[in-house]
């Protein structure tokens, strides 16, 4: 009974609308290769999560000689934002661009509604209880449902800290903002 | 020798305009907290509160870089966010003195962070509706951390006040001293209020009623009585702190002060 239930929510695949904009930016940039060379840049504390998929990235513009790349910061403390800045840089020179500028915008302000479809999945792959908009954190070991929460807050600021009640592994959610 | 006097200083203060002198009392509220709170890293009463701590001490530090680098674009003398945290002395700084006030012991802070983060709810709320765009923004990131805050502190407060006589009898202290710094919070200087007027900054004065009634209505469930101090102490915006705020900075300051320059 219960995998009925699992399939009939993934049956129905939706696009959150502040992702759907962001895919809109990126289907309509005229710059599509410096987008995918960006889809090698990572999150530094979250392997395999890309600028792209955790919503950070948000812009790529090329004037003549010039890349701009606009990211939004997820915390507005997060130290993280001045490493995914130097390896964007790095990666786009690696390519064969050699001036490249990172902005920081606060607008728009980041949001986890932001974090792509894949981006879930790797949070899951990585252990991490991905966003929850309906407030319900699933272990993502057992996918039990029966958590509780252990601290507001987890290794970094964009994480909270959870107990599987199930299978008892103690994982990161990451929190809904 | 030309020595500074305070009261030179404090004049430098006056000497900026209504928008700079808002946007560094923010930034100055926001660092001085967050230094207080990170003061507990490694010293919180167990792991996971210690992270926690921490990471609201990081979110403070995060507001507070983006006031100042707003502040530094604002004032154009060509200082930095980091001049501006690390060579201001204590009369140039500017921040409201319930957040310079030492973390004491752990019922102190949480109770500080409680009041506190009440007030910033109410207040960043209402910033978001600024005319002025940028401090709109950092407003929107501000609220969101702010909010999670305090669903944080609002359980502790429920738990220490209702716990043992010696937990209830920490929050009591605790708000038997803070009660005389939470008037500052709501205290329109003549400059904020022509920024009021121009749609850039909030009315302060507006808030305490609801301020006093969440508060008052939240105690009451731990069967607290808690009414607001007659007795207010003020200056923070005046570059008038408590003694605390000197012994702060010094250590703060004390890699900039000695090393001049230094960098990572």
């Amino acid at each position: 009974m219960t995998n009925t239930t699992e399939q009939l929510t993934t049956v129905i695949p939706t696009l959150h609308p502040v992702y759907a904009q962001r895919v809109s930016v990126r289907n309509n940039a005229d710059c599509g290769e410096l987008w995918q060379i960006l889809d090698a840049v990572c999150d530094p504390e979250l392997p395999g999560l890309t600028l792209w998929d955790l919503g950070v990235l948000q812009d790529i513009q090329q004037t003549d000689n010039l890349i701009t790349v606009v990211i939004t910061p997820t915390y507005s403390g997060c130290p993280a934002v001045d490493a995914m800045r130097e390896d964007a840089i790095k990666a786009l020179n690696k390519a064969g661009y050699a001036k490249v500028a990172v902005t920081v915008v606060l607008v728009p302000a980041w949001n986890t509604d932001m974090i792509s479809p894949a981006g879930k999945q790797q949070l899951k792959a990585l252990h991490i209880a991905p966003p929850s908009n309906e407030g319900k954190v699933d272990c993502p070991v057992c996918h039990s449902a029966d958590t509780q929460v252990l601290s507001e807050f987890g290794s970094t600021a964009c994480k909270a800290m959870y107990r599987c009640n199930k299978c008892m592994e103690v994982f990161d959610y990451f929190k809904k903002l | 020798m030309e020595v500074a006097t305070a009261s030179a200083k404090t004049f430098d203060i006056g000497q900026q305009s209504p928008l700079s002198r808002f946007v560094l009392g923010l930034a100055d509220d926001a660092l001085v907290l967050s230094h207080r709170l990170s003061q507990w890293c490694s010293k919180a009463p167990y792991l996971e509160e210690d992270i926690a701590l921490s990471n609201v001490a990081l979110d403070y530090i995060g507001r507070a870089r983006m006031f100042y680098q707003y502040a530094a674009i604002i004032e154009d003398k060509g200082r930095n966010e980091d001049d501006l945290a690390y060579l201001r002395d204590e009369r140039q700084y500017t921040n409201l003195l319930i957040h310079e006030l030492p973390k004491g012991d752990f019922a102190f802070t949480m109770v500080r962070q409680f009041l506190v983060d009440v007030f910033y709810n109410m207040y960043l709320e209402q910033l978001l509706a600024s005319t002025d765009e940028t401090i709109a923004a950092i407003a929107a990131k501000a609220v969101k951390e702010t909010r999670y805050h305090l669903k944080r502190s609002e359980p502790w407060i429920t738990q220490l006040s209702q716990g043992t006589d010696e937990s209830r009898q920490r929050i009591l202290c605790a708000l038997d001293e803070l009660k005389d710094f939470t008037g500052e919070l709501f205290e329109m200087l003549e400059w904020e209020a022509q920024l009021v007027e121009a749609g850039i900054a909030v009315d302060r004065s507006s808030l305490q009623a609801p301020w006093d009634a969440y508060v008052q209505k939240f105690l009451a469930v731990s069967e607290i009585d808690y009414q607001d101090s007659k007795l207010q102490i003020r200056g923070g915006r005046n570059g008038i702190h408590t003694e605390h705020l000197g012994q702060m900075l010094c250590e703060m300051q004390y890699l900039q002060r000695s090393y001049p320059n230094m960098n990572w």
